[in-house]
Parts: C-alpha cells; sequence; structure tokens
C-alpha cells in the first residue's frame, strides 16, 4: 500500500467520507470513450500492475481500509445474513483464506504476516490488531466462520462461486457494500439467473459469451473488469435490505449540491480461481468519488459529461439516476469545451 | 499473482503399464498449487523444429502439492508430443507446465458417483479417487483397458478400492455391458467418463434410452488435435501469411510464428483461443461453438479446427 491507511471516516449520517489527492489520483475512471457502450470488457489481472495503482496487486488495500472495515462491523452487526456459506462451500472459503492472506502478506508486508508450518498457521494484521494461530482447513479452530473472518479483514464484497456442469452458482459471499444487490435473495441462483434483471445485454449473446469464458478461467490467471453506477452520498451499504435509509436520498439533489451529494462508484471486479475446490473468487472492491473531486481532472470531467449525455434511457433507468440525471448532465457540461 | 507457467523437473520416471509412461514433476523455483480433481495441466516439450504442447490430467492426491503425476500413453499416430515424453524426457529434465485448470470436477451433490475410465482414460479419476474417500462419497470405478497396452495402475486400484473397483481387460476377453452398468443406479447417481470418443458415445447412448438426463452424464475426451490437409492463412491485419502443414494445428502455426493467442486446453472445449475469421470456409472440429456460430463462419477454434480449403484470412 502505497497511501497508509487513515483513522475511521463514515459511509453514513454525516457521511465524512474523503478521498486525500492520492486517491483522486489513482482512482479507475472506467469510460474509455466518449460515449456509453455496453461490453464484456474483461482483461486479465496481470500483477503486479502499474506501482501504485489499484491494478498493482491482486487484492488492493488502500487509505480507506479501516474505515471499510468499520463500516462492514456495522453491517453485520444489523444483519448477520449479509454474509453466508452453504456447507459445500466450506474448502472454497478455505482457499480463499489462502489466497487473501499468501497475497496480503506477499504485497503488503508491513502491515500482515503469515507464517506456515504444515497446516498450522499464524496470521497477523497489524491493522486491525489481529493475531491469530489456527490449523488450515479445520473451521472449528478459527474465532468465527471462514468467510465472516476472512471477509471482516478485506476491502470489498466477495461472492464465492461454485461451478458446476458449465455454469456458476452463487453459494458463498460476504456483501456489505453492494450496488443494489443482495446476497440473501441472489444465493444460491445460477449465473444467468443472477443477471437476470441487467437491460440490453441479454439479446447481445453478453452472458452465453461471457460464462463459457469464466468457467475457463484456470488458476494463476485472474480476469478483472471495471463496473459503475451513481450513489448519492458516498454512502458504502447501497442495498435492497436498507433502500428505506437510502432510497429518499436521491430526492435530495437540487442543482446547488450535484457537486457534493453525487458520486461516481466504480467496482473493480475481479474474477479469481481457487486451488482445491475449482471455486472463482468474485471480489468486488468499491471506489466512490465525489463530483467535486472527479472534475478536478479535467479530462475526466470533460468525458464524464459526454458519456451521461449519451447514456441509454435503459441504463438511466436501470441504474436508478431517473430522478437527477438532466440535473448532473447540466451540471457537468459547464466542464465540456464543447458546450 | 498472476502465473503464466511453471518450471518443473522430472525427478522420477515409471512405465505404469506396456504403453504409458508416468512422469513426477517437482518445482523448480516455488511450490507447486494444491489443485482439485480433474484438473489437467499443459506440458511444453522443447522439441524441434518446434515445440509440443499436450493437455495431461493430474493424477496425484490433490491436496499434495509437493509434486505432481502425470502419465503419457504412446499414441501410435502421435503428432510428436507423446513419443517426444516417451523417448527424450530423461529423469533431471527440466519442463514447462500451465497453472492447473479444470474442466472435468465432481459433482459433490451427486448421490452417486460412477466413473468410466477407458486406458489412460483412468488418469483423471486417479485425481478424484483421494477426495471422493475423504468425502465418505458413494462411488464405484469402471475401467476398461487392453492388458497389452494400458491398464495402468489396476492391480493398486483392485486393492485400495475393493468391490467399488471392476476391471474389464478386452485382451482377456472382458467387456463392459454398459447397458447394464448404468441400469438400476440410485436416483440421482451422475456418471464421469474419460476415454476415447467411442466409449464416450456409447454411455450417452445406452444412458439416453435408460432416461438418464444428459445433465447428469460428464465427460473429457482425449483431446489432441488431428491432422488434415495442409493450408495457407494470412492474417489480415499485419499482412502475413503462414503455412500450415498437415500435422500442424493452427494454433501451433500462429505461436510458431510469434503470434499471440490466448490458449488453455487446446483440445476445442475450453474457448479461450477463439479467433474472428475474415473469410475462407472453416472445418469446425471443436466442442466450444454453438451450431448457429459455426453457420456464421466469422470465428473458429485454432488449436483444433482448419481451413476446409486451401486458404483462410484471420482478423490478427
Amino acid at each position: 500500500m502505497r497511501m497508509s491507511p487513515k483513522p475511521i471516516q463514515s459511509f453514513r449520517d454525516d457521511f465524512t467520507y474523503s478521498n486525500s489527492p492520492g486517491a483522486i489520483a489513482r482512482f479507475p475512471f472506467p469510460f474509455p470513450e466518449d460515449e456509453y457502450m455496453y461490453s464484456v470488457n474483461i482483461e486479465p489481472h496481470v500483477t503486479p500492475g502499474p506501482e501504485g495503482s489499484v491494478y498493482e496487486h491482486l487484492l488492493d488495500i488502500d487509505e480507506h481500509y479501516l474505515s471499510e472495515m468499520h463500516e462492514r462491523d456495522l453491517v453485520l452487526k444489523e444483519n448477520p445474513k449479509r454474509c453466508l456459506a452453504m456447507p459445500h462451500m466450506d474448502l472454497a472459503c478455505w482457499d480463499m483464506i489462502d489466497r487473501v492472506m499468501t497475497c496480503f502478506a506477499a504485497d503488503y508486508p508491513e502491515h500482515f504476516s503469515l507464517e506456515r508450518e504444515g497446516d498450522h498457521w499464524t496470521w497477523e494484521n497489524k491493522l486491525l490488531n489481529i493475531k491469530d494461530s489456527f490449523t488450515f482447513g479445520d473451521s472449528s479452530t478459527l474465532p468465527m466462520p471462514p468467510m465472516e473472518y476472512i471477509g471482516r479483514q478485506v476491502q470489498g464484497d466477495f461472492a464465492l462461486l461454485d461451478q458446476r456442469d458449465g455454469d456458476l452458482f452463487l453459494d458463498a459471499g460476504i456483501v456489505t457494500c453492494p450496488a443494489d444487490w443482495s446476497l440473501a435473495f441472489d444465493a444460491g441462483m445460477s449465473f444467468k439467473e443472477w443477471h437476470g434483471p441487467v437491460p440490453l445485454a441479454h439479446g447481445m449473446g453478453v452472458f452465453d459469451r461471457a460464462l463459457k469464458y469464466l468457467c475457463a478461467i484456470s488458476q494463476g490467471r485472474p480476469v478483472r473488469r471495471l463496473n459503475w453506477t451513481l450513489t448519492i452520498n458516498a454512502r458504502m451499504d447501497t442495498s435492497p435490505e436498507t433502500y428505506p435509509q437510502w432510497g429518499t436520498d436521491r430526492a435530495s439533489v437540487t442543482p446547488d449540491n450535484v457537486g457534493e451529494k453525487v458520486h461516481l462508484r466504480v467496482e473493480l471486479q475481479v474474477l479469481d480461481r481457487m486451488s482445491r475446490s475449482n471455486a472463482l473468487m468474485f471480489s468486488i472492491r468499491t471506489y466512490l468519488i465525489s463530483m467535486n473531486d472527479l472534475v478536478t481532472n479535467p479530462e475526466w470531467a470533460k468525458r464524464m459529461h459526454r458519456v451521461m449525455k449519451s447514456l441509454p434511457p435503459e441504463l438511466i433507468e436501470y441504474k436508478g439516476l431517473t430522478r437527477y440525471h438532466p440535473m448532473l448532465v447540466e451540471w457537468l457540461s459547464r466542464f465540456d469545451p464543447a458546450n | 499473482m498472476s502465473i503464466d507457467k511453471i518450471r518443473v523437473q522430472v525427478t522420477g520416471i515409471e512405465q505404469v503399464a506396456p504403453l504409458i509412461r508416468e512422469f513426477q514433476l517437482k518445482a523448480v523455483d516455488a511450490e507447486l498449487m494444491p489443485f482439485s480433481p480433474g484438473s489437467h495441466v499443459v506440458v511444453e516439450m522443447p522439441d524441434t523444429p518446434r515445440p509440443h504442447r499436450n493437455a495431461y490430467s493430474l493424477l496425484s492426491d490433490p491436496r499434495d502439492g509437493g509434486c505432481y503425476r502425470i502419465a503419457v500413453r504412446l499414441q501410435e499416430h502421435s503428432r510428436g508430443g507423446s513419443r517426444y515424453m516417451h523417448e527424450q524426457v530423461k529423469v533431471g529434465d527440466e519442463l514447462w507446465i500451465t497453472p492447473p485448470a479444470n474442466l472435468f470436477s465432481p459433482l459433490w451433490q451427486a448421490s452417486k458417483h460412477i466413473l468410466i475410465a477407458g486406458g489412460v482414460g483412468i488418469t483423471p479419476f486417479m485425481s478424484y479417487l483421494p477426495e471422493l474417500e475423504r468425502e465418505g462419497a458413494h462411488y464405484e470405478l469402471h475401467y476398461l483397458y487392453r492388458g497389452k497396452q494400458t491398464g495402468a495402475y489396476r492391480e493398486q486400484l483392485q486393492q485400495s478400492l475393493g468391490e467399488r473397483c471392476f476391471l474389464y481387460d478386452a485382451d482377456a476377453g472382458a467387456r463392459c455391458d454398459l447397458r447394464e452398468l448404468l441400469s438400476d443406479q440410485p436416483r440421482g447417481s451422475h456418471a464421469y467418463i474419460c476415454g476415447p470418443q467411442s466409449l464416450i458415445a456409447g454411455v450417452q447412448e445406452v444412458a439416453a434410452e435408460l432416461g438418464w438426463p444428459a445433465s447428469y452424464i460428464h465427460f473429457e475426451a482425449f483431446a489432441a488435435p488431428q491432422p488434415g490437409n495442409p493450408f495457407e492463412v494470412e492474417l489480415s491485419r499485419s499482412g502475413r501469411t503462414l503455412k500450415v502443414a498437415a500435422d500442424t494445428s493452427l494454433l501451433e502455426a500462429l505461436e510458431e510464428a510469434d503470434v499471440p493467442v490466448t490458449s488453455l486446453c487446446r483440445g476445442g472445449v475450453c474457448g479461450q483461443c477463439l479467433t474472428p475469421v475474415v473469410s475462407g470456409d472453416i472445418e469446425h472440429r471443436d466442442e466450444f461453438l454453438t451450431a448457429a456460430e459455426r453457420e456464421k463462419g466469422n470465428c473458429m477454434m485454432p488449436c483444433v479446427s482448419r481451413a476446409a480449403g486451401k486458404r483462410l484470412v484471420l482478423d490478427l
């Protein structure tokens, strides 16, 4: 981590979350062209990526680590069902523990360490003051179930997909900062079932192609893609379960507060094959940036305007932007010299 | 954590059947990773004039990261790979392998697992068995072979599996009655076949007659490109033209010319090497593309498929 973790900031109530200039500079801006186009946009996640970028390591941690782990704790206390693992996913959860701990210890040695003697492992997370010894593969030797144990130490949502008969099933995960989807609702669903609501893409054969591609991902060759939406306020937990708390936020946008209220929400999604279980680990790392911070980069400001202006109506509706989309386009237009 | 290739050293070679050799591989620079039952690796052999790349199932215990084991049957019509492994590779030699990938894993929800191996097709099941045992799963193994050629590991299998092991040595006149095998299996049984295409087709046919759902039958064919007629291929972006010899696959010809194409199974199954075609008739030999996709004629799997005529133009 090139950036040290900041003290805890909030993603709710008073929303004290903020990005440092360094965090803005490394923000994964997701639009390569002026016009928004739907595509599968999957590429190999070759690590190490560019130094200091969000692509440098398999799993990126940054200055928001403590804040996000605190937020996860609040969500899990409110609703423990935001973390689940079906019994047949136990081995996959241990694969995930192996992958996260091995990568963190190698990529961020100042914060994490792992000692292995056969199945006897000792893990230290200095950021959260955790030091535990356990028997690898024996869930009774951990202080909590394996998915929750590791999920509480890593930024971003995680799902473990069981691969059966050429399809993927969402059979385990920890999901506390989703862009309006629910782990409890999608649990056990197949790939096409949980993508059911996505507009436009079905007719294009995008999902058939993507599914075949994902099923063939081999060990050591993870892939990634970016996904995006907009969120009002720096709210991490925009889940259906908590909709009553954030649904009305959209009505709070006015021409005067667009810059501080509207956030671009980008997910860096990584798919990585697990060794022992053959499950796919799906990590969804969320980055939030306010429009005020985004327009400090003139290229991003101009492009953001053009992309928002050309967004198809189906996507405006699907992403829940209908209410404030015209206001946002108007606000962004001042940063586009073409206007 | 991206790993392209792993350098391994051959630490042991054993003749395990008249035509089958087992190779033990250990990593040179690092530890080998654990894998899931049914996984394979692609072994790269540094032969001249061109390297061979063949996929082999891992037959060691999946939890054992100390050593990988593969078994290679000497193919009569070898395109060079199996012959190289049998005649050139010695203990102490170094080879490159890909990380394990799995297109043939067991379905743990099955009420019973029926494993049907033909010849060297026993190999993926060798990695199933330790996990099935650990899971306490209900299973049986049917092993068809010719004792004068194949039949590797049959004694140890019979010893450790006892009455769950059924051996059929065609050279001793033993035949497997597939109808009997598949009849009266408990509801929720899944069948797995690894062997020649004729065995797979035979099981599928009988299973369909007996009313098995197709999704309860899983198979892995011996995936190797078959030779065909030589042809020329033009790369529309670079303007280059390559010759593809009769015993070379299009993918191999592209690799030899340093044209990067992603590949994985090298047997027309996984879809990784999908390549756009500009013009020319294609002889599709893969299991990946749908009939509708083939009809369009605008893409192909160069690991196994070839030109139907003398020339192809690829969008590369």
